[in-house]
This record gives C-alpha cells, sequence and structure tokens, in this order.
C-alpha cells in the first residue's frame, strides 16, 4: 500500500473512531503533542493506559470478589481508571466508569459487577481499535510518510501553543 | 515561595510594582516556570509532563505526595508552582496542600476528574489558588504562570509594606518614627486595605527599593535576638536601627530588621487587637501588611490577648494555629473572633489586627486587631508575643478557622501569620519544640494541627476560666484563629494559639474567630494568642506560652509545614508565656517567640508584627520568619506598637500597661523600626 492511501486509511480510520465515540477530544490533544522530539508520545501514553487500566480492571476484579465489598476501595479505582481514560480520550471507558460509579455510591453489587464487565469490554473494544491505528500509523511511519493529524480537524480543533 | 530566589526574574521587584516590572522577565517569562506535579495515576502524569513540556515550562513529575514534599523541603526554591491532584493513595491532594501552603507558600493547582461541587469548594477552602478538571487541556496549563505572577505580587506588597525595604534606610527611620507616631497609626488603622497598597507603601516601605532583596531568614534565634533587642530598647523606641546595632548581626540590614520589626508590630498588634476583626481595626492595623487582615487582625489580636492572658497560649494552640494556618487558603482571613472588644486581650487586638494583615490572604476582615482587645494587663511584648503565636496560630487557625469557625481571630492571626509566609510549618515546628515557655496547659505546642488548635484551645480555655477573658472562646479563638482546621477552641483565655482547636475555639469565642478562621492561613500561629492577650493580659500571667508556640515556629519551621505553623504558634504563645515572667519581661519570651514564627512563617514580611502592644515580646518571636503570618503579623504589630495604628489607642493602651517589658518584638519582622511597644491594646 503506498503511503498516500495508508494515511487516508489512517483519517479515516480515526475519524469513525471519534464519529463512534471511542475516542474524543482528549485524543487528539495527544496526538498534537506529540512533535519530532517525541515523536512515540502517542504510542507511549496509550501503553500506558493499557497497563495501568488491565491493573485496575485485575485490582476491581478482586475487590469486587470478596464477601465484604469495599466499595470505598472500588470507587477510588473506577475514579483513577476514569481519570486515566478521560486524559486518553477513551470516551466510552470513561463514560462506563461514570455509570459504575454511581452503582458504587449505591452499593449495589450485583450492579457493580454489571457495571465492571461493561468497562471491560469497553476497555477491550478500545484497546483493539487503538492498536489497529497504531500499526498504522507506524506503517506510514515505516514508509517514510508523516501522520496527517491536521486532517482530524473536524473539531476544530486545534491546539496553538 | 522565595520570590526572589526563583527565577531571577521574578524575585527581585521590591515592590510590588517594582517587581511586576523588572521581575518579570518579560522575554522569557513563563518559559522556564518551574512546576512540580503530583499525581499516582500514570497515564496522567506522563500526559500532563509532555504538555507542560509544551509549554516550555519545567516539569518536575512524582507520583507520590510523600516524595513530592520532600522534593519541596530539600528545595524550597526550586519550584514555583505544584500541580497535585486531588485522590491519591498516600496522602489526601488537600492534605499535600496544606503542607505546601504552610512549609512553602506555593501556588498550588488542584486537579481531579471529580468535578463535583464539594470537592472543588474543598480545593478553594483549602487554599488551591486554581482547581482543574480532567482531562485536562494544554491550554488551561498555559496560564498557570498567572498564579505565580500573582501570588509573587502579593507577597511583596506584604513585603514592602511591612517596610522590609531595604534601601530608604534613613527615610525609612524617619518614616518610621514619624509614621508611628501619627500617620502611620492612623493610616494604618484606617484602610488596611488601601493602607496595604499605598499607605504601607508609603510609610513602610520608604526603601521601597527593595529590589532583588534577598530574603533574610529570621530564625528563631535570629528572631529572638530581634525581641530581645526590641525589648530592651523598648517597643516604643525599637527603631530598625537601634535594634541592628543591638542585634549586631553581621549581614543585616537595617531594612531587614525594619520589615521585621514591622511585621512584629503587626504581630502585635494582632495579638491585642484580635477582638477588633472588623476591619476598622484591621484596617489601621493592616494596612502596613496586607489590609486583608483587618479582620483577622481584630481576631488575631484577640485571640492572642487570650492567649496573652492566659499566658497560655499553649504550644498546642499554636500549633493549632499553624495547623490553621496550613490551610492558608482555606482560611479566611476574617477573623472570626467574636471577641468582644471589650477584651482587654483585645487592647492589643488593634495590632492584632495587623497581623492579620500579615497573613496577606487574610481577608481584610482579618481581625488583626485581635489584640485590641488585649487588656491591657498583657505587656505589649507579650502582645507581640502573642501575636507572634497569634500569628502563626492564626494562620493556623485560619484554616482551622475555616473549619472550625471560630477561630476568628485566630484565624486572623493565622492568616496572617500564614500569608506572610511560608505558612505555618515553621510555626508548627517550632511550636513544638519550642515551646518551653508555654504553659503546661497550653500542652503541646507543636500539634499537629487539630492538635495544636485543640491544644490551644484547651489551654486557653483552661485560662479563659478568668473572669477578664473576654469569652474563652474568643480567646482560645484569638489564639487560633488561625484557620487550623482542627478546630482549636482556644480556650478563650489562653490563646490556645498552639492547637488547631484552639483556634477555633477562638472563634467561638468570638471575635476574632471568624475572622481568623478565613484568613489564617493556618500559619498564623499566632493569631488567636493575640485575643488570647487581652484576656492573658488581665491575668498577668499570661502564659504566653504562646509565645514560644510562634516561636518555636522558626526553629522548627524546617520541619513540616505543619508543625512549623503550630511552632510559631507555640513559639508565640511561649512568648506569650512572657506573661510568667511578667508582662513586660514578657514581651521578650514573646519576642523569642515570635521568632521562630516568623521565620517558620515564610518570613513573609508580613509578619503581623502585631504582636500588639503587649505581646511585643511575642513579636520577637514573630521574627521567626514566621512565612505565613506572623510575618504580616509582626509587621502590623510593629506598627501597633506605635501609635500607627488607629486602634493603636487601645493597643498603645495595653501595651504601654504592659510595657514594661515588652521587648520589642525581635521577630523577625523587619518592622520599619515601629515601637513596638506601642501596640495599643
Amino acid at each position: 500500500m503506498e503511503v498516500g492511501q495508508m494515511q487516508r486509511t489512517w483519517v479515516e480510520y480515526t475519524k469513525s473512531l471519534f464519529r463512534e465515540g471511542f475516542l474524543d477530544g482528549q485524543f487528539t490533544q495527544l496526538q498534537l503533542l506529540q512533535d519530532e522530539s517525541n515523536p512515540d508520545f502517542v504510542v507511549e501514553v496509550v501503553s500506558l493506559f493499557f497497563e495501568d487500566s488491565e491493573r485496575l480492571l485485575n485490582d476491581l476484579t478482586r475487590a469486587l470478589d470478596q464477601q465484604i465489598v469495599d466499595f470505598k476501595r472500588v470507587d477510588a479505582h473506577v475514579h483513577q481508571l476514569k481519570g486515566s481514560s478521560s486524559s486518553i480520550g477513551a470516551q466510552r471507558v470513561k463514560n462506563a466508569c461514570i455509570a459504575f460509579r454511581n452503582f458504587c455510591e449505591e452499593q449495589n453489587s450485583e450492579a457493580c459487577l454489571k457495571c465492571l464487565q461493561q468497562v471491560r469490554q469497553e476497555y477491550c473494544l478500545v484497546k483493539n481499535k487503538l492498536e489497529t491505528l497504531i500499526r498504522l500509523e507506524q506503517q506510514i511511519v515505516a514508509a517514510g510518510g508523516s501522520i496527517p493529524i491536521e486532517e482530524l480537524s473536524f473539531q476544530g480543533y486545534k491546539v496553538k501553543l | 515561595m522565595n520570590l526572589n530566589n526563583g527565577k531571577g526574574s521574578m524575585s527581585t521587584a521590591s515592590s510590588s510594582a517594582a517587581w511586576k516590572a523588572g521581575d518579570v522577565v518579560p522575554d522569557q517569562f513563563p518559559a522556564g516556570l518551574r512546576v512540580l506535579v503530583v499525581d499516582d495515576d500514570p497515564t496522567c502524569l506522563m500526559i500532563l509532563e509532555k504538555m507542560l513540556r509544551t509549554c516550555l515550562y519545567e516539569v518536575t513529575k512524582c507520583n507520590r505526595a510523600e516524595t513530592a514534599l520532600s522534593l519541596l523541603r530539600e528545595n524550597k526554591n526550586g519550584y514555583d508552582i505544584v500541580i497535585s491532584d486531588v485522590h491519591m493513595p498516600d496522602m489526601d491532594g488537600f492534605k499535600l496542600l496544606e503542607h505546601i501552603g504552610l512549609e512553602m507558600d506555593l501556588p498550588v493547582i488542584m486537579m481531579s476528574a471529580d468535578d463535583g461541587k464539594n470537592v472543588v469548594m474543598k480545593g478553594v477552602t483549602h487554599g488551591a489558588c486554581d482547581y482543574l478538571i480532567k482531562p485536562v487541556r494544554i491550554e488551561a496549563l498555559k496560564n498557570i504562570w498567572q498564579h505565580v505572577v500573582r501570588k509573587k505580587k502579593n507577597e511583596w506588597k506584604d513585603f514592602e509594606q511591612s517596610g522590609s525595604v531595604e534601601e530608604g534606610d534613613r527615610q525609612q527611620k524617619q518614616s518610621e518614627d514619624a509614621d508611628y507616631s501619627s500617620s502611620a497609626n492612623e493610616g494604618n488603622w484606617r484602610n488596611s486595605k488601601k493602607r496595604k497598597d499605598e499607605e504601607e507603601e508609603a510609610e513602610e516601605r520608604d526603601d521601597t527599593s527593595t529590589l532583588k532583596k534577598p530574603r533574610v531568614v529570621w530564625s528563631v534565634e535570629l528572631h529572638q535576638q530581634f525581641v530581645a533587642a526590641v525589648n530592651q530598647l523598648g517597643i516604643d523606641k525599637a527603631v530598625p536601627k537601634k535594634i541592628l546595632e543591638l542585634m549586631n548581626v553581621p549581614g543585616l540590614t537595617r531594612e531587614n530588621v525594619a520589615s521585621h520589626l514591622q511585621k512584629y508590630r503587626l504581630y502585635l498588634r494582632r495579638l491585642s487587637g484580635v477582638s477588633q476583626h472588623q476591619n476598622n481595626l484591621t484596617n489601621s492595623f493592616i494596612s502596613p501588611q496586607d489590609a486583608t487582615y483587618g479582620p483577622l487582625s481584630s481576631l488575631n489580636g484577640l485571640d492572642l490577648q487570650t492567649l496573652a492572658a492566659t499566658g497560655q497560649l499553649p504550644a498546642q494552640s499554636l500549633a493549632t494555629l499553624q495547623a490553621a494556618g496550613l490551610g492558608r487558603s482555606a482560611v479566611k482571613s476574617r477573623m472570626p473572633m467574636p471577641i468582644v472588644d471589650q477584651r482587654n486581650l483585645f487592647s492589643f487586638e488593634n495590632p492584632k489586627l495587623r497581623f492579620g494583615e500579615g497573613q496577606q490572604q487574610l481577608s481584610s476582615s482579618k481581625p488583626m486587631n485581635l489584640l485590641h482587645g488585649i487588656p491591657t494587663t498583657m505587656e505589649p511584648k507579650q502582645l507581640a508575643n502573642l501575636h507572634h503565636s497569634a500569628q502563626s496560630l492564626g494562620s493556623m487557625n485560619m484554616q482551622v478557622n475555616a473549619h472550625g469557625g471560630q477561630g476568628g481571630q485566630g484565624d486572623s492571626l493565622l492568616m496572617q501569620m500564614n500569608q506572610s509566609q511560608a505558612r505555618g510549618q515553621i510555626l508548627n515546628e517550632s511550636t513544638g519544640s519550642h515551646v518551653p515557655t508555654l504553659t503546661s496547659s497550653m500542652g503541646q505546642p507543636v500539634l499537629s494541627n487539630t492538635v495544636v488548635g485543640g491544644v490551644l484551645a484547651r489551654n486557653c480555655l483552661a485560662e479563659n476560666g478568668r473572669g477578664t477573658r473576654y469569652n474563652p472562646v474568643s480567646h482560645s479563638s484569638s489564639m487560633l484563629n488561625f484557620p487550623l482546621n482542627s478546630t482549636a477552641e482556644l480556650s478563650g483565655n489562653s490563646f490556645p494559639l498552639g492547637s488547631g482547636p484552639g483556634i477555633s475555639g477562638l472563634t467561638s469565642k468570638g471575635t476574632f474567630q471568624e475572622e481568623v478562621n478565613s484568613e489564617i492561613k493556618g500559619s498564623v500561629g499566632f493569631m488567636p494568642s493575640y485575643d488570647i492577650f487581652s484576656d492573658l493580659n488581665q491575668h498577668k500571667s499570661h502564659d504566653w506560652e504562646l509565645h514560644n508556640v510562634g516561636m518555636t515556629f522558626n526553629d522548627s519551621h524546617q520541619n513540616n509545614s505543619l508543625q512549623s505553623n503550630l511552632d510559631v504558634g507555640t513559639s508565640v504563645l511561649s512568648h506569650q508565656g512572657f506573661s510568667s515572667t511578667q508582662r513586660t519581661g514578657q514581651n521578650r519570651n514573646i519576642s523569642a517567640v515570635g521568632k521562630p514564627m516568623f521565620t517558620a512563617g515564610d518570613t513573609t514580611d508580613h509578619v503581623n508584627a502585631q504582636n500588639v502592644g503587649p505581646i511585643n515580646t511575642f513579636f520577637t518571636d514573630n521574627s521567626v520568619r514566621v512565612k505565613s503570618e506572623f510575618v504580616p503579623d509582626a509587621s502590623c504589630e510593629t506598627n501597633l506598637f506605635p501609635e500607627q495604628f488607629g486602634q493603636e489607642d487601645l493597643m498603645s493602651a495595653l501595651l504601654k500597661q504592659q510595657q514594661g517589658g515588652v521587648a520589642p518584638a525581635e521577630n523577625e519582622f523587619d518592622f520599619d523600626g515601629y515601637p513596638l511597644d506601642n501596640i495599643p491594646v
């Protein structure tokens, strides 16, 4: 595939992710932060997010698995996951976390378990999408092209530094 | 923060104006701003770091609050601003905020994914200069430098007002004397706020040329020397030049002494004028420092007085105050000192009010004049001391006040204290260690915020039993007005400076509390003491332990924020303990105590030298760089002493009575040579 084609694919794919709500403006912020001095910034952050999320999801599973559920703790974990997912722009994950927190407040174990499942699902989805996206980017760069971020100005979102 | 050192550009301007113009390096700033980012979430941390780097800031990141604190402590001038997450596993973000406020007095921005109103409100009350909702956008980060500038500007103002201007020695001298006698007093009293900005500058800052003045750190020892010198000379006659000679410290300039004296006076004033926490008092007082303290000062003064009166400013109270101070931002300067002015203690109030001023943050309502009501019995010095302690307490209280609502006065004091410096920390620390004189009742001076407040309160309360105390509560509040969160129930009389509770107590006590609460940034350890002073005065045996409390701050100030604040308080208290020696003698103590306070505090010039007349001695402590509050107080106090304060009449009356031993507040405040003794009580 030639570079131009790859780039177009990349643009389309990214737009669809935004459209479907997997990613939001925050992700664009990250993309815009990437520059020559830090060409792998997005990849690094995303990887960090994956690691962190998996850890949190495991913690959550364990916490909800207890005889007596410590909802405060659960809430703390969810809060953190919400924070990191929002920072990276993983919108659906963030929304799932918000719903999750509400149930934590109500101390509803059953509902919490369902929420956890939901969150995990969203996480897996966005993880796949991002990995695909990154792969595309790496291919473009490998082929000598550059990532056409400017094409993403659909949100009128441009960070001016 | 050390304005001076950090970025070269920002540090210098002595006068606020100058600072603005000269300090900021227009071509480069805000690039190079040194930011410390704390967040336990690695993803966010990384993103923030990248964003900040993109803004051309120098970023240091850490994922634990403890790490952040130690980084900050190791290198106090190494950072300009801190950004911290609210929810962290090892320490609550607000707690960290308090610590930083008290110890280092750096602007802190809180952030969280939580955008609930309560949380944001908490941020505000704890003194965060901003609150960002995650996900943080880079645009939001681009403007954080404004907080740094704003803070420096405020500090400078206080600084200058406290007459720390280096350059105009001669002028200052004259102005000091002259001012004190007339204009100063009136001016100060009048528009605290305005004064602060204008008059103060005029009066105190004769030399405004304090550009780039390297900040003198008023250590406990230094402050004690200062207080001793002031006491020796007599609060009325204590002029920077003579103090300088007496102190015989190489490298110390007249300006340093002058500004410190100013703070000390404010502190004393605050101590005595705590009750007045209304702006009136503070106004006059505060003018030198931060007009804002006004209300607080009154509270503070009251507190101090109370404390002074009871002589009990327990170190704890101070501690509390400090703790309160911690809350620095939270503390509303208004000293909730409900203290009824009639309290003798409040005679100091006026000066105390000043104290509030010191606090910078203290809102004008600060009852700096805590001491106003200070009973004449209290020696000015003592008041001063109280003031100091009160201040420190105040700062502490301030925070507490916010919580306790009582420490109004204390708060103011605290606030003053807080404001003046890094708040508190020193107080806390010093209180703990130093408060030697703190009356036993005081309890441990350095209690942690809460403790302090409580202790102070307790102690003070005990003292307050006496009739003179206006309200036990007020006393304590005076002391604790510091916003010490811990509801320092300052036992009315005995300025519970030390403990946070005292602060709250103060508020309840009435007069200052309210104001103090808000204001006392917490570092004001003194504050409450001021009120107490009034009471104490009555008791004559004031244990101005508060003095010590306050003073102790300095010493320990290295320790930790809270502690330092408290310490200051305690030192202040301890000073207040001057009562032990007797009023006159007390002053000395106070000074000693005050000293720590000041140093503790950010040495902000603001140390409200409010030591309100009787608390003169306190002031000496005030010299303790009570960062947070003392300084202003001290300065205020100094003003107090001199006729400057409108309220001074009160204070001076008080002070005069006490005069005996009121040693010129040796606080580090670089008073302009205001006769500390004049703290009208």
